[in-house]
């Protein structure tokens, strides 16, 4: 071979080696290698001393690859990868064995199984490591291309940070403008600031700023992703309008708007005041241009050519034959700011929303209370107004379990700002729990009850219209009081509350991005990557995220921003060296892997062969079980290091011994037993942890083998859903197992076992009481015969 | 005149044994009294829905000698409005069979007038003695 590995190993100032007999497990490796290795055993290997011996040995030729048996990989590996670098190897001829957590501290109190693992988990390592190859980071080189989706307050905050910072940002929006919900609400609680005031100063930055190129009323038709990589087409709709780009032409003279037959329903009146079919969306629209809706324009209706508009026109500026834009363009990182839905009331038929005329929603009220002060408003309130919380939150029939955390408050605001304006009116809240938890949230609270709105806690459960007077009236416990109100309202309003924006939807499909139980974007990690998304180059900002106030999407928003600037001030980005690649010799050209690659990563090259996108693997390994021919792999991984791995920790069974071997995903199984380790707590010796990227990396062959090789079970573990580094992982582990299980059937192999389970990594106990059972439960198994062994798997 | 309730743990008791008999969560309650606000017969009742989930939550066993659950008609309305999606209506129905073995006399037989006897429906007889055999 010529190959010779360097096996340190570290007696980590007793903690191995007051357990572990490290003499023995010298002797074991030099009977089993013989002049293959080298081995020391050394006080502290993580030392300065100890990281100089593994240099200077690698310096002094005396080998070329190396195993370190000592802590957990997560612990030292780093400090061990730069020790080989220092030497002039590749980090990647390197494997640690875990001596430390999975056998010294687990096996304290019985030395003797503590350095059997020992020996076994030394030979996988040293199996293993025999067939490392030297890997090296890709680089790819990034520019400073940022797509923007959704132009409300998120993606305006968002854009502005990065074009002050000299980013070349483009900004998309659906709408005709951008301004976003916030262009809808009259004021902002807890401050009563007005809102469009606040934010239109912000909107006209966007429209000036040099390094905004801004689509409004354009969709997003398709983003084909590579990560840190995104082609996106964009199609600007048809505004029927000329000339495109400048405004001079047309002169804002009304004219059009007065001559159109059509009257509709106005998004930024929310229907309190109709508009017409060609309209300039709000008073302080970006861009502040006409457009014609041809969804009610009469000219686009079949069988009609209304153009009384275009006629009246004295610039001749309308154009009904203007047809969509295409625009296609690469980006280097994307934010998706497609924010929220209010929850749909008509979907609750108890509301009697849409049903009757004075129950409108909160958004709704926005408007009215917006006009309410004017000598004529548009809609009146009457004397007696309800304000119903929970609308759509915390409510398991709809299946929506989270508090849109916005209600409350702006409840509060508008009984405030009618309560102000119209001091007559009586106002009630009815609530279930008023959470006032930000900054002057309770003051302003206060200063409701103090104005004289009526809280009640209690949940309405009846409405119901009069047929003349169209008041509205309401059944609801006085939870406080135990009395059950039956009475009129004049209008009531519904707080409901918000949901993943539904134009989110293709979005978040192009780019493969995950959500949360409550529906809304998943980030990368709750706690410390809040506006990352598991797809590298993409954030999130504001509520697509998760229901939020202004503020905190603003803070979010600028979190967005900066995440960007640290992605793109890389300049570069490298390509971590653990991806799949196909053998082209032996892959048969069957697709079957295309599918089984959540991530696009995989498609057919020129030779009909599959061929593996580095730029979009994420290295979890689940395409390998979907190939027939073994032509995919996985390096770091390798189904040979693997099945080296699973010979060498096997080998050393005794007849009478049991074994259970535990394919342990490397983020939460692994570190599971890292940490039972760390606490000394035992579980039992029959137990062989082997680190995987994923449980999707176990295929059905890797199973089998191990059955043919000696273990008496398998617990294949990956992270609780919610934790997957990979999304998918656990379930193409779930559909192997299911085969493997069957083919155990199928060859004559009694009892159950192979388990999956998935952890979170406080999930020691659980841990201990799996292995426990699955010991019990095989305790009664026949042994497998080597007849049935053989017949598992062809691999000798 | 409100008294003070001690906390203890027969009441938590209590609690256990009515969520093993309805298998209902009842610690899930959020008292938001959607229950009590629909239920037709609120009004007949002595304390509403919600109050015979809170008391039970807190084990207060005097829950046994309300008339609200003899009132529950077992319509379902709180069932099919609730937002935690508890059923109210097994609850009550725990609460009832709870109180039927205690096998308390409610009557005895001898009081029963002739007339009476011979006006009630004979189901209306059976149903006293129902403590014996539910």
């Amino acid at each position: 071979m010529g190959k010779k590995t360097g096996v340190y190993l570290c007696q980590c100032g007793g903690n191995i080696s007051n357990t572990i007999d490290l003499e023995k497990v010298q002797e074991h490796i030099r009977k089993e290698k013989g002049e293959d290795v080298e081995i020391k055993i050394f006080s502290h290997m993580c030392s300065g001393a100890g990281q100089k011996l593994i240099k200077d040995d690698i310096e002094s030729g005396v080998f070329d690859r190396v195993v370190v048996a000592a802590c957990s990989p997560q612990f030292h590996e780093k400090t061990f990868k730069a020790a080989m670098v220092k030497g002039g190897l590749n980090p990647h001829v390197l494997e640690i064995a875990n001596l430390r957590e999975h056998c010294s501290w687990t096996h304290k109190t019985e030395p003797e199984i503590a350095t059997t693992k020992a020996m076994d988990v030394v030979d996988a390592s040293i199996a293993k490591v025999e067939l490392n190859i030297p890997l090296t980071e890709k680089k790819m080189q990034m520019g400073e291309r940022v797509l923007i989706i959704g132009g409300g307050i998120a993606g305006i905050q968002t854009a502005l940070d990065l074009a002050d910072t000299g980013k070349e940002v483009t900004l998309v929006e659906k709408l005709p403008t951008i301004g976003g919900k916030m262009a809808v609400l009259t004021k902002t609680f807890p401050t009563e600031d007005c809102s469009a005031c606040i934010i239109s100063p912000k909107m006209s930055d966007v429209q000036d700023h040099p390094n905004i190129t801004l689509y409004t009323n354009s969709e997003i038709e398709n983003i084909q992703g590579h990560r840190l990589h995104f082609k996106a087409t964009i199609r600007n709709k048809a505004r029927f309008i000329k000339p495109e780009i400048n405004m001079d032409e047309c002169l804002a003279c009304e004219q059009c708007v007065q001559a159109c037959p059509v009257s509709t329903r106005n998004y930024w009146e929310q229907g309190v005041i109709d508009r017409k079919a060609i309209y300039i969306p709000a008073a302080l629209a970006i861009p502040f241009r006409y457009i014609i809706d041809p969804e009610t324009c009469l000219n686009f209706k079949e069988g009609q050519s209304c153009s009384i508009c275009a006629d009246i026109c004295p610039q001749k500026v309308i154009a009904f034959e203007q047809e969509d834009e295409i625009i296609e363009k690469v980006f280097d990182t994307i934010v998706v700011a497609t924010g929220f839905d209010i929850y749909d009331a008509t979907e609750k038929a108890v509301f009697g929303y849409g049903k009757y005329k004075n129950v409108v929603t909160a958004l709704e009220m926005e408007r009215i209370v917006d006009h309410i002060s004017e000598p004529e408003p548009p809609r009146e309130v009457g004397n007696r107004v309800a304000f119903i919380q929970c609308v759509g939150s915390r409510d398991e029939q709809i299946g929506r379990e989270y508090c849109s955390r916005v209600c409350c408050m702006y409840s509060v605001k508008l009984a405030s700002l009618l309560k102000a304006a119209k001091p007559e009116t009586d106002i009630y809240v009815f609530y279930t729990d008023l959470r006032a938890f930000g900054k002057g949230f309770e003051e302003y609270y206060k200063k409701a009850q103090k104005m004289g709105v009526k809280f009640v806690r209690g949940k309405p459960s009846h409405f119901t219209e009069h047929p003349f007077t169209k008041q509205v009236s309401i059944t609801v416990e006085d939870t406080l009081s135990r009395q059950v109100i039956e009475s009129d309202f004049d209008l009531v309003v519904l707080a409901n509350g918000m949901g993943l924006s539904k134009a989110t939807d293709p979005i978040a499909n192009f780019l493969k991005l995950a959500k949360s139980e409550d529906g809304f974007l998943k980030e990368a990690h709750p706690k410390y990557k809040p506006v990352d998304t598991l797809v590298e180059g993409v954030f999130i900002a504001g509520t697509a995220q998760g229901p939020k106030d202004i503020p905190d999407t603003v803070a979010q928003a600028s979190a967005a921003a900066s995440r960007v600037m640290v992605t793109l001030a890389q300049k570069e980005f490298s390509i971590d060296p653990i991806l799949a690649f196909v053998d082209q010799d032996k892959c048969d050209g069957c697709k079957l892997c295309i599918d089984n690659c959540p991530k696009n990563a995989i498609s057919m090259n020129s030779n009909g062969k599959a061929e593996v996108e580095e730029a979009l693997c994420l290295g979890c390994g689940s395409c390998i079980a979907s190939c027939p021919t073994e032509a995919l792999d996985l390096y770091a991984y390798t189904s040979d290091q693997i099945y080296a791995s699973i010979d060498a920790m096997l080998s050393n069974k005794n007849e009478n011994e049991k074994r259970i071997l535990v394919f342990a995903d490397n983020n939460c199984t692994y570190r599971v037993a890292d940490a039972l380790g760390v606490r000394k707590m035992k579980y039992t010796g029959e137990t062989r942890i082997l680190r995987m990227p994923s449980s999707g990396r176990v295929t059905l062959n890797l199973m089998m083998y191990a059955f043919k090789k000696g273990a008496d079970a398998i617990l294949v573990g990956d992270c609780e859903v919610n934790n997957l580094r990979v999304p998918w992982t656990s379930e193409v582990a779930k559909k192997n197992i299911e085969i493997a299980k069957a083919r155990l059937i199928e060859s004559g192999v009694p009892g159950d076992r192979i388990y999956f389970e998935e952890f979170n990594a406080g999930a020691l106990q659980r841990f201990v009481d799996t292995v426990t059972k699955i010991s019990e439960s095989i305790k009664g198994f026949e042994p497998i015969t080597s007849e049935v062994k053989e017949g598992l798997c062809q691999r000798k | 005149m409100p008294k003070k309730i001690k906390l203890t743990d027969k009441g938590a008791e209590f609690l256990k044994q009515i969520e093993k008999l309805s298998g209902e969560t009842i610690t899930m309650c959020d008292q938001c009294g959607t229950c009590s606000g629909g239920c037709p017969f609120v009004e007949e009742m002595d304390i509403t829905p919600s109050q015979i989930m809170r008391k039970t939550m807190l084990g207060q066993m005097d829950v046994l000698d309300s008339k609200t659950m003899w009132i529950c008609a077992s319509c379902f309305t709180c069932t099919v409005r609730c937002p935690r999606i508890l059923d109210v209506s097994k609850v009550s129905e725990a609460l009832r069979q709870t109180k039927l073995r205690q096998a308390i006399d409610n009557i005895d037989i001898k009081d029963i007038s002739k007339e009476d006897a011979e006006e009630l429906p004979s189901i209306a007889v059976v149903s006293a003695f129902r403590k014996f055999t539910s």
